[in-house]
């Protein structure tokens, strides 16, 4: 331990922890910016500064460590009035228009510059005002609001591997962008989101769809149905002012009955029919000698970096689609005969935890009429946290409603989809009884379980032992995508996804995520499966039926219709004017 | 090629990005790196083109473009030809020996049109890099020019 002073109190804390933690421990509030828990940024802002006894300069007290007798002072006049002039300068090359943007009262910014007491605009603005990139279907970039602190460059370079944005130019020119200031949709973006995730302000935002579903929803022909992913009923509260890690499933079908949607369903419906189809898909694989490991596809931010780093393994894909668009397809394809329904007037909303989800539902391969998206919008948990502040409903004081039928009978191996490790483990459960015609002593897979980035384990089927791995963030996956890649893999199966803990970890979940929320919506996730009834996907009494009443068989052709896409290699937009020797 | 041959020499690491670009640059005649090339750079190294750029631009000295060190834009406008009886482009033309978008053989002046700097009542105007000239004549061009191969 070591002992210091902090504004003259003695603190001790552990050897190694940085003066901001130890203030932090200690209940001593230091404003930082570019701090963020999970990430590397080192000093870009210097609004942590404190002073040390001893010591001419201020330091930053995120990058110092503290020492046997430090005598730290955080708040003399002195550190007040540098935190102020350095945030200040900040401000003079920040578009400040507050009203006019998604952060408002959840921007780093802003509540810093209200810490601080600024009040005033005390040096002109500097900004040169840019152009805002919103060519692409998931995320806007405004250059002009962002404050170069370097986070979106530390998670798309080190957690996700693909280095999109980095710092361009230097000094009061600097920029962070892409490769020569090109379009997100040029570069070989995921549009993961956790860019978006991390960055304190606005200057990087899914691309908002609000107005669309409003549209639809008071549209009089059209019939909205809506459906929510596993991930979103552990984390929509946090959007709403609850705790991380509330369970608000029940809430959040009112909620949106409440917003107007027609008919209220749950993506967990085909998350228990991706089971079905990938489990047997798998079985085949296995048994018919097809190309292994197999993997998993349904994370949209995978499956474009598949697509555009590793081409070689397409064919390793499972070529089911994801839950959100198995739904899309459904809903506009048997649920509209049902119902005896045009499917032009069907509008078709999800509620995702994923700003992928929505590059995924435009993708062409996706409308299974050839014509129009099976899945109109999807939303993030931000902008269904939107929709709900916006028609005035106290959501916490909502009472729980059940999801509609027929796509409202779900079960709790759907539900860890959500969480990485629950694909795999919702297949082992399905897989197994299947293989092996005996039911699972145990259905808890506790090795594939929890935050570790890359987990396996063994399991018999049919006599033999067969490896399986779990692996989440881009940086993990390109792991397993080079072991396939060099014919070294050991595993049958592996499940992939992009954000760090899954979609718990999702790019268009509520800010603030950090290692500590995720684990906390990761155990309300396995609470949500443990109250379950039914816990294994192929018991699901409403998929044996609509196997029964219309898709007659997995793998069989109305499935290959609906239910299976497939996969082209992404190459990088050319550039226009010349010769392009992609090696991607 | 030129670019395959110096890549061949360095470890396929990113450290050896700047001594890369160093090298190539220097030995390629135009004395540029163009977007094809940053492509195959990246690529070589197994590290993302937005790395290569970030590099680039952090020092004064690479250059992205075929361009020279100074860039001579030229009003398109109208009334900077109406109001000027002599013709500033053709007048830079032979002044630097080049047409306009070409870049001197020493790499100082590239030539170009640009669209109305916006000093209509100036005219006729030019803009060397950041800094405008305006009511031209023969004469103080050339002596902008000189000022421009003398001093900077
Ligand atoms: S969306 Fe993901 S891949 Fe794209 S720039 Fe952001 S972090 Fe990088
Ligand atoms: S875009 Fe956001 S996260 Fe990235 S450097 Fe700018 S302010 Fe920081
Ligand atoms: S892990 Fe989930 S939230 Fe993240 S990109 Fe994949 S599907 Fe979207
Ligand atoms: S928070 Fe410490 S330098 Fe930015």
């Amino acid at each position: 331990m070591i002992n210091l002073k902090i504004n003259n109190i003695p603190v001790s804390v552990k050897e190694g922890t940085t003066i901001l933690n130890a203030a932090k421990q200690n209940n001593i509030k230091i404003p930082t910016l570019c701090n963020y828990p999970d990430l590397h940024i080192n000093s870009e802002c210097r609004v942590c500064v404190v002073e040390i006894e001893g010591r001419k300069g201020l330091v930053t007290s995120c990058s110092t460590q503290v020492r046997e007798g430090m005598k730290i002072i955080t708040n003399s006049p002195r550190v007040i009035n540098a935190r102020k002039t350095i945030t200040e300068l900040i401000l003079t090359n920040h578009d400040s228009n507050c009203n006019a943007c998604a952060k408002n009262m959840n921007c780093e910014l802003q509540n810093l510059s209200n810490i601080l007491g600024i009040d005033q605009a005390r040096f002109p603005s500097v900004l040169k005002m840019e152009p805002i990139d919103d060519h692409n279907p998931a995320l806007v970039r405004n250059p002009n609001r962002c404050i170069k602190c370097g986070r979106c460059i530390d998670v798309c370079k080190n957690i996700q591997t693909t280095n999109i944005l980095e710092i361009m130019g230097r000094g009061q020119s600097m920029k962070i962008t892409p490769a020569y200031g090109k379009y997100l949709s040029d570069e070989s973006c995921t549009f993961c989101g956790q860019c978006a995730s991390v960055c304190p302000v606005g200057a990087i935002l899914e691309k908002d769809e609000t107005d669309k579903v409003w549209d639809a929803l008071h549209d009089e022909r059209k019939r909205t149905i809506v459906q929510v992913a596993p991930a979103v009923r552990v984390s929509l509260g946090e959007e709403l002012g609850l705790k991380a890690g509330s369970i608000v499933t029940g809430k959040i079908a009112t909620a949106l009955r409440l917003l107007g949607f027609d008919d209220v369903f749950d993506t967990d419906f085909t998350a228990d029919l991706t089971i079905i189809e990938e489990g047997n898909e798998l079985i085949k694989r296995v048994t018919e000698g097809g190309t292994l490991p197999m993997l998993t596809s349904c994370c949209p931010g995978w499956i474009s970096f598949a697509e555009t780093y590793y081409p070689e393994i397409l064919p390793n894909l499972s070529t089911c689609k994801s839950p959100q668009q198995m739904f899309g397809a459904l809903a506009k394809g048997y649920y509209a005969e049902k119902i005896g329904w045009d499917p032009e007037n069907l509008f078709v909303v999800s509620i995702m935890p994923c700003t992928a989800k929505k590059y995924e539902a435009q993708r062409p391969e996706m409308r299974h009429d050839g014509k129009h998206p099976d899945v109109d919008v999807a939303l993030t948990v931000r902008e269904l946290g939107k929709l709900i502040r916006q028609m005035g409903i106290d959501f916490e004081s909502l009472p729980d409603s059940e999801f509609d039928n027929p796509f409202g009978i779900t079960t709790g191996a759907a539900a860890i989809f959500g969480t990485t490790g629950g694909v795999m483990e919702a297949a082992l459960r399905t897989v197994y009884e299947v293989v092996n015609k005996k039911p699972l002593e145990k259905l808890d897979f506790t090795d594939v379980r929890g935050l570790k980035g890359f987990k396996e384990t063994t399991v018999n089927l049919g006599g033999a032992d067969v490896k399986v791995a779990v692996v989440h963030t881009l940086a993990n996956a390109r792991v397993i995508a080079e072991q396939i890649k060099a014919g070294t893999s050991p595993y049958a199966f592996i499940e992939v996804m992009t954000c760090p803990g899954g979609c718990i970890g999702g790019g268009g979940q509520p800010y603030g995520t950090t290692t500590e929320v995720r684990q906390k919506r990761l155990e309300a996730i396995y609470k949500v499966d443990g109250k379950m009834v039914i816990r294994k996907s192929h018991e699901n009494p409403a998929i044996t039926k609509l196997y029964e009443e219309y898709l007659i068989e997995p793998l069989g052709h109305l499935s290959h219709e609906y239910l299976h896409t497939h996969y082209h290699q992404r190459k990088k937009q050319k550039p226009k004017h010349k010769n392009v020797m992609a090696t991607y | 090629m030129l670019l395959d041959k110096i890549l061949e020499k360095y470890p396929q690491q990113e450290d050896s990005l700047l001594e890369i670009l160093l090298a190539f640059q220097d030995a390629k005649i135009n004395h540029f790196i163009s977007e094809d090339e940053v492509r195959q750079i990246a690529s070589y190294l197994h590290i993302s083109e937005a790395k290569v750029c970030s590099v680039l631009s952090f020092y004064t000295f690479f250059r992205t473009e075929n361009k020279g060190k100074h860039v001579i834009q030229v009003c398109g406008g109208v009334p900077c030809h109406v109001e000027s009886d002599f013709n500033v482009a053709k007048t830079l033309e032979k002044e630097l020996g080049i047409k306009v978008n070409e870049t001197t053989e020493n790499q100082q002046f590239t030539l170009e049109y640009t669209s109305c700097i916006g000093l209509c009542d100036e005219a006729p105007a030019m803009r060397i890099d950041d800094k405008v000239y305006t009511k031209l004549t023969p004469n103080k061009i050339k002596a902008i020019l000189a000022e421009y191969r003398v001093y900077m």
